[in-house]
């Protein structure tokens, strides 16, 4: 089922060579100018190739120098030598300079975290999805210069050896993903530092943090000073890169013909030479400078996600209007420089992934989510002309990176709330729209200030973190549903036939409900305590051996504690476990409850025997448990309690664990971003009727289809769950296009949200689907049963129509598409 | 003492029945039997049994459970219902595993239906919407309608009354003194012809509306358009010159073109949709029709 879904989920993911294919030939192209148009098709048509450039500088340092320094000294020397030996690319149209390979869509490898083998690096060059291009005679010279020195010494490698077997075993059955196997944790998000202090300034800082310390008390003071030093390299190391390409542009504008790209030159040259040193001074400097810190983030390490500016808007807003009262910025200037900056984002693609990390999140999206509107520090509305530019930007170019997401307050005005709807009528799956009155409180309660609660949003896809001041780390999903599917076979996997969690007896004989749930519950702590567990582990081994000392400078208070982003240095450190399928288990957990035990409709064996069967011959009673059961998503107690009694569990065996960095805590989690689908693919048939390999439900949305009472139903089901429990929680809903046409709907779309909003939802997305959706639609009538579409003077459900008008609807939707 | 009506749906988010995000109540049974008539199972005031045969799988647990024998299946599958015999208890559409079966209609009190619409009082609030009663014809089910209009009024959210205008003058003004606004169905201005498409003569409905409007009530006046049946310039020039002939509070239009969206509805209730003469008007036909409505003054658009 999901195949057919998951081009228009919340992921755009679209080939790279397909982006852009809503404009018919004959239109307007995306891009503002000549220019931007140069870039954009440039950015859209250029597969992603490996870069083997950064292996190389890195393999070479290592081997020349291990053992001379301390761990963070390596780090940050290394990095120096990456920024001073890197390729410099500037192209021939740009004005946002910096690349984290040689070219654009060049990825770099990170071999100290996961070295690839000869066989890795064929599998991406040939396989058809999230390719990426590599020559056979690069291939070689990594076979040759790279894979010999890294084997053996590679962080995946020390995880992979150290964990136990039971860890391996639910690993490989598919009850949990671990981000941190071959990638480093990253997700954070820049706050508005950088916008009044250069790295000149960072490292005064951290001579005076220097200066502080106390050899004669503090035990760990020489630890300190290393990393510290480290830090003040890594300054230099960003400082040299930004003046090569100053360099770089003057030399090209001595050779340059054309006298207006010569004068754009010099001033590349101009801005690189300021920034990131110094503060920047203008709009253009502002963007440069942002640009910079990124690169710099992602050529340290591979951090998941890659980086983040935060809320840019807001950044941006004293520059742009400080400028446009003076006369030296023109709206239009401003929203080409921006769109230069969207354009470098997108040129990044997501490090390649292999293993079960690549069957779970197979995208090159990078998960830069850049936030737009919200409120400021003091509480009040953040919206600005910026924010009104990006949203510009965002229509003009609709790009797969970077993500955006509207922040929409009881502050935020109408105005800012109708354009962001216009937008997403737009179909492409963005901007997301979350809530800051809700994502504060779930700070504050989680124990941050309010001002830092405030000066925080939401990164990657809905996670909520305090910007420039936190780590809010990721380390993977956990599949609830499959917890479930082990606790109806008394901890056994019927996928892989191992036992893969503890007994809890079996089922056949359990006499009520109750005893269903306290299996459920036992082995969902046993799963949980063993995820945590390795995680402590795999976060202290990227703390003492890859310190990220570049990415430390620019996150409050790593300087003032002289201890890294990975080790308890960030004012605030959070460690999410990302729960998924809750509607899945709910719906399953209803049908158990309702026909097994209240109403005697079929025996517990029955069910066991339909559901390890697939439910094959056993179709009337899979449409009985589908068209007769109360499900999640609803506005329907029954069910809803039952996802709420989950929820709360989740949260009580996750939420406040100590995570071993400075009094950081474990936080619950409910998004599945693309991996509902790969835990799906492990996870056999369940009692709600899914059948084996189908996708499970997505983030906190209701299963596939089981949402029959309209939107409206759907957020209050969800708003039972109190989001200000958790660090973030995904809505997905799809509307078609045609009930969006006027102007009328729009509004009306926004009070929908405004509603959800009030009620206490955290976050939710649109899919405007397209005629392919509709077609698989009519194939696959149950599986969208929720689909509404506008009709003559009414609405209705898709598949409450006769075929011939749904033929209608979806050659009328042909029309309207874009 | 409790009253109790047939309501065939309660729609949540709906948002094409006055403003905001709004709660639709369909009450069953309509003194019309209009010829595109698009929920033709509010006609009937009692309850029905609908069956679709593209969502049945014949497994026959229908057939077996019917205590009265009514039902069997042919050949091909289908089931049969012999009506004589059935009793409507709805046991084939409680054991039916793919709602192939389902029944129509169902016992509502006052504080059932208001419960559901309270379910929607954030959204309802948030968007300046509130509840439409529709049906079928709400009028005939006049002290629930009443009763529900009066505890919508006490809680303050917004009353919308969807009607055919075919009801008596005295129950629509009593209507009128608890409703925010009404959506006023004019099919057809020639008595006649509108007692050939709709069952019915239209001076009751005409009548009503006027003194609705003379009234100060708040209308949104919902003209179907159907080509063959009331598109063409003779029911349009009266049309305008009887809507302009309106207090402003009601010279307010929606033009709803017709679709032959709802013979599927037709087939469930065993009953073939015979579409006869009529067909949808094309773009240029409501786009003319519209502006004969503009320029005359009166605020009309196409939807709602």
């Amino acid at each position: 089922m999901f195949e057919k879904v998951k081009k228009h989920s919340s992921e755009p993911e679209r080939h790279a060579g397909r982006e852009g294919n809503f404009y018919p030939e004959g239109k307007k192209r995306p891009g503002m100018n000549a220019r931007i148009q140069r870039l954009r098709e440039e950015s859209v048509n250029t597969t992603p190739t490996l870069s083997i450039e950064r292996a190389l500088i890195e393999t070479a340092f290592y081997q020349g120098n291990q053992g001379k320094y301390s761990i963070p000294m390596m780090r940050a020397l290394n990095f120096m030598e990456i920024c001073r030996q890197k390729t410099i690319y500037i192209g021939k149209d740009e004005l946002i300079v910096g690349e984290r390979g040689e070219k654009p869509k060049a990825v770099s490898t990170f071999p100290e975290l996961t070295c690839h083998s000869v066989d890795d690096l064929h599998v991406l060059n040939s396989r058809d999805q999230q390719h990426y291009s590599i020559s056979e005679k690069d291939i070689e010279r990594y076979a040759e210069e790279v894979i010999p020195f890294w084997t053996g010494r590679t962080q995946r490698e020390k995880i992979f050896n150290h964990v136990p077997s039971e860890w391996r075993l639910a690993y490989e059955a598919g009850l949990f993903t671990e981000f941190m196997e071959q990638r480093a944790p990253g997700h954070t998000c820049l706050d508005g530092k950088i916008y009044s202090k250069g790295m000149l300034d960072f490292k005064a800082d951290i001579a005076l943090e220097i200066s502080k310390l106390d050899f004669f008390n503090d035990p760990e003071a020489t630890e300190k000073e290393e990393q510290l030093k480290a830090m003040a390299i890594s300054c230099d190391a960003i400082i040299l890169l930004a003046e090569r390409h100053a360099l770089k542009a003057e030399e090209m504008s001595l050779l340059e013909e054309d006298p207006q790209r010569e004068n754009e030159l010099r001033r590349i040259a101009e801005v690189c030479r300021w920034v990131p040193a110094n503060a920047p001074r203008n709009f253009w400097e502002a963007i440069q400078m942002y640009w910079f810190v990124h690169l710099g983030t992602i050529i340290e390490l591979n951090g998941w996600d890659a980086m983040n500016p935060g809320h840019f808007d807001q950044h941006l807003q004293p520059f742009y209007e400080r400028e446009i009262e003076a006369g030296s910025l023109k709206r239009a200037e401003a929203q080409e420089l921006l769109s230069c900056f969207w354009i470098k984002v997108n040129n990044q693609p997501a490090p390649p992934k292999v293993g079960i990390t690549a069957r779970e999140s197979g995208t090159y999206n990078d998960f830069t989510n850049i936030n737009i509107g919200g409120v400021k520090a003091d509480g009040r509305n953040g919206v600005s002309e910026v924010s009104y530019l990006m949203l510009d930007v965002i229509e003009d170019l609709h790009i797969l990176q970077p993500g955006n997401s509207v922040h929409i307050s009881s502050v935020t005005p109408n105005r800012f709330l109708h354009a962001a709807a216009r937008v997403i009528r737009q179909g492409h799956g963005y901007p997301s729209v979350f809530n800051p009155d809700i994502y504060i409180q779930e700070m504050l309660r989680s124990g941050k200030s309010l001002e830092d609660a405030r000066e925080g949003g939401c990164s990657g896809c809905i996670e909520v973190g305090a910007f420039g001041k936190e780590a809010y780390i990721l380390t993977g999903y956990l599949n609830v549903p499959k917890v479930l599917e082990i606790t109806l076979n008394n901890g056994l996997d019927p996928v892989t036939g191992k036992q893969v969690g503890i007994e809890t007896g079996d089922l056949r004989e359990f006499g009520s409900f109750e005893e269903v749930y306290q299996a459920f519950r036992k082995q969902l702590k046993y799963i949980i305590d063993l995820k945590i567990r390795i995680n402590n582990y795999i976060d202290r081994m990227y703390a003492l051996n890859t310190p990220a000392t570049f990415l430390s400078v620019v996150i409050d208070d790593c300087i003032q504690k002289g201890r890294d982003y990975y080790n308890g240095g960030p004012r605030y450190n959070t460690t999410y476990i990302q729960c998924t399928g809750l509607a899945t288990v709910a719906d399953s957990l209803s049908v158990i409850r309702k026909h097994v035990f209240e109403e005697g409709n079929f025996s517990m064996g029955h069910l066991l025997d339909a559901v390890s069967a697939n439910f094959e011959g056993q179709e009337i009673l899979r449409r009985r448990i589908l068209n007769n059961t109360p499900f999640f998503g609803n506005d329907d107690e029954y069910a809803d309690s039952l996802a709420l009694r989950v929820f709360d569990d989740l949260f009580s065996l996750i939420d406040g664990r100590p995570n071993g960095k400075a009094g950081g805590k474990y936080h619950l989690n409910m998004l599945s971003t693309t991996c509902h689908i790969y835990f799906g693919k492990v996870l056999g048939a369940t009692p709600n009727g899914r059948l084996s390999g189908k996708s499970i439900s997505d983030g906190t949305s209701p299963s596939h289809g089981c949402d029959v009472n309209g939107p409206s139903a759907v957020m209050n089901s969800l708003a039972k769950l109190d989001h200000v429990k958790t660090g973030g929680t995904l809505l997905n809903l799809r509307f078609l296009p045609s009930l969006l046409k006027r102007d009328e709907d729009i509004s009306k779309l926004g009070s929908l949200i405004r509603s959800y909003f009030a009620l206490g939802g955290h976050h939710v997305q649109f899919n405007i689907v397209d005629t392919a959706t509709l077609i698989a639609a009519r194939e696959n009538p149950e599986e969208y049963r929720d689909l509404l579409v506008r009709m003559a003077g009414y609405s209705d459900y898709f598949n409450d129509m006769n075929d011939d008008l749904k033929q209608e609807v979806i050659e009328r939707t042909e029309n309207e598409s874009f | 003492m409790i009253h109790t009506s047939l309501i065939f749906d309660i729609k949540r988010y709906s948002i094409n029945d006055g403003p905001g995000i709004r709660v639709t109540v369909f009450f069953k049974g309509c003194p019309l039997k209009c010829d595109w008539c698009h929920n033709p199972e509010s006609q009937s005031g009692k309850k029905q049994k609908l069956y679709s045969f593209s969502k049945c799988i014949g497994c026959g647990a229908c057939v077996g459970i019917c205590p009265e024998n009514a039902l069997f299946m042919e050949d091909n599958g289908n089931i049969v219902t012999d009506n004589s015999l059935c009793t409507l208890c709805g046991k084939c559409a409680k054991v039916c595993p793919t709602k192939a079966i389902e029944m129509s209609g169902r016992k509502e009190t006052v504080e059932s239906i208001m419960k559901a619409i309270r379910k929607e009082t954030v959204q309802m609030d948030t968007s300046g919407g509130g509840v439409t009663f529709s049906g079928g014809e709400p009028l005939q089910h006049p002290e629930m309608l009443k009763d529900l209009l009066k505890v919508c009024g006490e809680e303050g959210i917004h009353r919308a009354v969807d009607t055919s205008g075919f009801a008596s003058t005295e129950l629509m003004m009593e209507v009128a003194c608890e409703t925010d606004l009404f959506l006023y169905d004019l099919k057809l201005m020639n008595s006649e012809k509108h007692r050939q498409f709709t069952g019915v003569p239209n001076e009751l409905i005409l009548d009503n509306l006027q003194k609705l409007a003379d009234e100060g009530k708040n209308i949104i006046i919902r003209v179907p358009l159907i080509e063959g049946v009331n598109t063409d310039e003779e029911n349009f020039v009266q049309l305008t010159a009887f809507i302009s002939g309106l207090p402003e509070n009601a010279r307010v239009v929606n033009l709803l073109p017709y679709h032959s969206i709802a013979s599927v509805k037709y087939t469930k209730l065993g009953e073939v949709y015979d579409e006869g003469i009529m067909r949808a008007p094309d773009t240029e036909r409501i786009e003319y029709l519209l502006n004969m409505l503009l320029n005359a003054g009166i605020k009309a658009s196409v939807g709602g």
